[in-house]
């Protein structure tokens, strides 16, 4: 679960790693009245979408009195922003954080990770701030330092002493980093991120060492024993329909093609996708409807399929291990009928009692059209959208 | 032969009594496998499927010998539940479990640091050696003994490639189902040298996905040390980065673990990939010819 960068250093501060004196703004208003009350005469105002790149976008500025805040805000709030990260049709800023400015002296990268080379946490850090780590690690990887972590330990003080010196913090300010890292990975294990990534961590001219931005993304596994994260979710920035399947305890990624697919398998699920690219297709979604799905699962599974209007055909690819095909048989014919079914369906059912399955399909009197195999059913599933494409 | 489990293999189950872990009690033994126990803590005295239950591992293996455990426990308490089959002593542990946080995993596996027992999973469908030994959530009746070993992260995409070579007269020596995490107890390397040790494994299948960069060490652990022919398949070229596609592993992120990377260098340390997941069997049989290991490895 990714959360918005005022939320990552609202968690920052209670940890005792250091930010800009800021505040959250949902309007034009909130955001000049946040500036009136900070110590400063430089603000910055940032708007606040899970994505990376928002300063080349425009989604950045200075302003250097309340005025320019109103000005910058107004333009902000509603305007849609496209960067590398948030594809062609972007994002919608409905949030902004007004922060105040400060003096930077230089810009640095750091991050913990968990490696899974190592299974441990790790502390990647550089002293180019303000680049990408993907983008240092390709162009000068001997600019990168790393700290393996001891989970029984935690960071060590000195490992966190020796990457700030490997970085090139100024010597006097060796001790507030080291309190910065230690904090930063306090957050991380405490609240289990999956990323805590502060790029730029700055020292400023007054002497500290700040986190200018906070990407904290957390383990989705985790989120059970953390509800106070939970409540920080900003469901405008997800997918509806990722939103609508995950209700249902179905696995759904939204993709840009038109022949939908529902799998039971997150591998099997993946192959199919590339099965229908391979045949010359291009797929809507990746769906695993997982191992234990009911009737009710494949209804609702079909249902969100079915509200993508780019969907032009459904393949359903079912290997039922445990799973019988008779119980899916049934699901689909109840969601195709529920849902007024009208662009071609191919299924493969193969497994436990797949001839009772096959049948129940043939019986519908449903417009289904049966595969034999996996290559069958996305050959038959990529003409059919093309012939229907063609019309 | 075959790896890690056979016939007179000793298997328990912890968290015997939840619903899952209950239906595939029944599953196992009727597959043949020897589950002689199971675990269930403050249900212990009780009886599933015939099969004594009780309270702490440690009991349950002292009465019963069982070298194998099998665990269903819920995600919140699953690391604690490998925790206690490794104190306990196990050769083997099996996780089905998906969804334990991934930090916890970490803990447990620096926990495992000089112990004995080996992990398989989380997030995996189980290890199986054909008509000897089920220990997992895998249809058995789609396998058949015969001599290709299978490694792979996805659960359903193994049993597609299973059926595909029972289909064509070639049967399995062992599958192992390693998982979708991203820290888990067992990786490909692991398996493989395991396969190249066993004189009743002829041929490799190796599925990965993507995300990490796991496939593409083993392929180069492949080129310098295995004795066997390995067929690959690579999951998730289609999909987008960023994204996890269901497994917790499967990701790319930061360029890194793309399929076409994994397949380019699985291909560069001569490993056959299959282009497409429907044609892993044939894949194989291929090669299987081209290395003169085809009349060995077809059931007849």
């Amino acid at each position: 679960m990714n959360i918005h960068e005022y939320q990552g250093k609202e968690i920052l501060k209670q940890y005792g790693v250091a930010v800009p004196n800021g505040k959250v703004a949902f309007t034009v208003e909130e955001a000049v009245e946040a500036a009136k009350q900070l110590d400063s005469d430089v603000y910055v105002v940032k708007a606040q979408i899970h994505a990376g790149g928002r300063g080349k976008a425009g989604g950045v500025k200075i302003a250097k009195s309340l005025d320019e805040v109103r000005t910058y805000a107004s333009e902000l709030l509603g305007k849609v922003l496209v960067t590398h990260q948030t594809g062609p049709e972007g994002k919608e800023v409905k949030r902004l954080l007004i922060e105040e400015g400060c003096d930077i002296q230089k810009e640095y990268y750091v991050g913990f990770i968990v490696d899974r080379v190592t299974s441990r946490v790790t502390l990647m850090a550089s002293s180019e701030g303000g680049t990408e780590i993907e983008e240092v690690a390709a162009k000068t990887p001997d600019k990168i330092f790393k700290e393996t972590i001891d989970p029984l330990i935690g960071l060590a003080p000195y490992q966190a002493r020796r990457i700030a010196y490997n970085i090139g913090i100024p010597d006097h300010l060796i001790n507030e980093a080291v309190k910065f890292l230690l904090g930063l990975y306090n957050v991380f294990v405490e609240k289990d991120c999956s990323i805590a990534e502060i790029n730029p961590l700055v020292v400023t001219g007054d002497g500290k060492v700040m986190a200018l931005d906070a990407k904290l993304n957390f383990d989705d596994n985790a989120l059970y024993r953390h509800p106070e994260i939970l409540e920080l979710r900003d469901l405008d920035e997800e997918d509806p329909k990722e939103i609508e399947a995950s209700k249902h305890d179905l696995s759904y990624i939204s993709l840009n093609g038109n022949i939908g697919c529902m799998v039971n398998g997150a591998g099997l699920a993946m192959a199919t996708m590339d099965i229908i690219k391979y045949h010359g297709g291009e797929p809507a979604n990746f769906l695993d409807v997982g191992g234990g799905a009911s009737k009710e699962k494949v209804t609702e599974a079909f249902k969100i399929i079915l509200s993508d209007p780019n969907v032009k055909g459904i393949f359903v690819n079912i290997f039922g291990g445990i799973m019988k095909c008779d119980v899916i048989a049934e699901g689909i014919v109840a969601a195709a009928k529920e849902t007024s079914l009208s662009v071609p369906l191919v299924v493969r059912l193969e497994g436990t009692n797949v001839h009772l399955g096959k049948k129940i399909l043939e019986e519908s009197g449903l417009q289904i059209v049966p595969a034999d195999s996996m290559a069958d059913g996305a050959q038959k599933i990529v003409n059919l959208v093309n012939q229907s494409v063609l019309k | 032969m075959a790896i890690y489990v056979n016939k007179d293999t000793k298997v328990i189950v912890q968290g015997i009594t939840g619903n899952a872990a209950s239906f595939h009690t029944k599953q196992m033994l009727e597959y043949g496998t020897k589950i002689v126990g199971g675990t269930s803590p403050g249900k212990g005295g009780t009886q599933v499927e015939g099969v004594p239950v009780f309270n702490t591992v440690q009991e349950a293996v002292e009465k019963t010998g069982a070298t194998v455990s099998i665990i269903y426990v819920p995600a919140p308490f699953a690391a604690d539940a490998i925790m206690e089959a490794v104190d306990a002593e196990l050769d083997l542990v099996i996780c089905i479990t998906e969804h334990i946080p991934v930090l916890d995993m970490v803990k447990v596996k620096r926990y495992m640091e000089g112990k004995k027992t080996r992990l398989i999973g989380p997030n995996c469908p189980g290890v199986i050696t054909p008509e000897e030994c089920k220990i997992g959530i895998m249809p058995g009746y789609i396998h058949k003994k015969g001599h290709v070993g299978i490694v792979s992260r996805s659960g359903t995409l193994t049993y597609e490639a299973v059926h595909q070579l029972t289909n064509a007269g070639i049967g399995q020596s062992t599958a192992v189902g390693i998982g979708g995490d991203p820290v888990n107890g067992t990786n490909f390397i692991d398996v493989l040298k395991a396969f190249n040790e066993d004189p009743d494994t002829h041929a490799v299948i190796m599925i990965g996905e993507i995300g990490g960069t796991a496939e593409e060490e083993a392929a180069r652990w492949i080129k310098d040390n295995m004795t066997k022919p390995v067929v690959g398949f690579i999951g998730g070229r289609t999909a987008p980065p960023g994204k996890r596609m269901g497994h917790a592993g499967a990701i790319i992120s930061g360029g890194q673990g793309t399929a076409e990377e994994k397949i380019r260098v699985m291909k560069e340390c001569g490993i056959e990939v299959a282009e497409t997941p429907a044609v892993i069997g044939e894949t194989l049989i291929k090669v299987l010819k081209e290395t003169n290991l085809y009349e060995k490895c077809k059931t007849h």
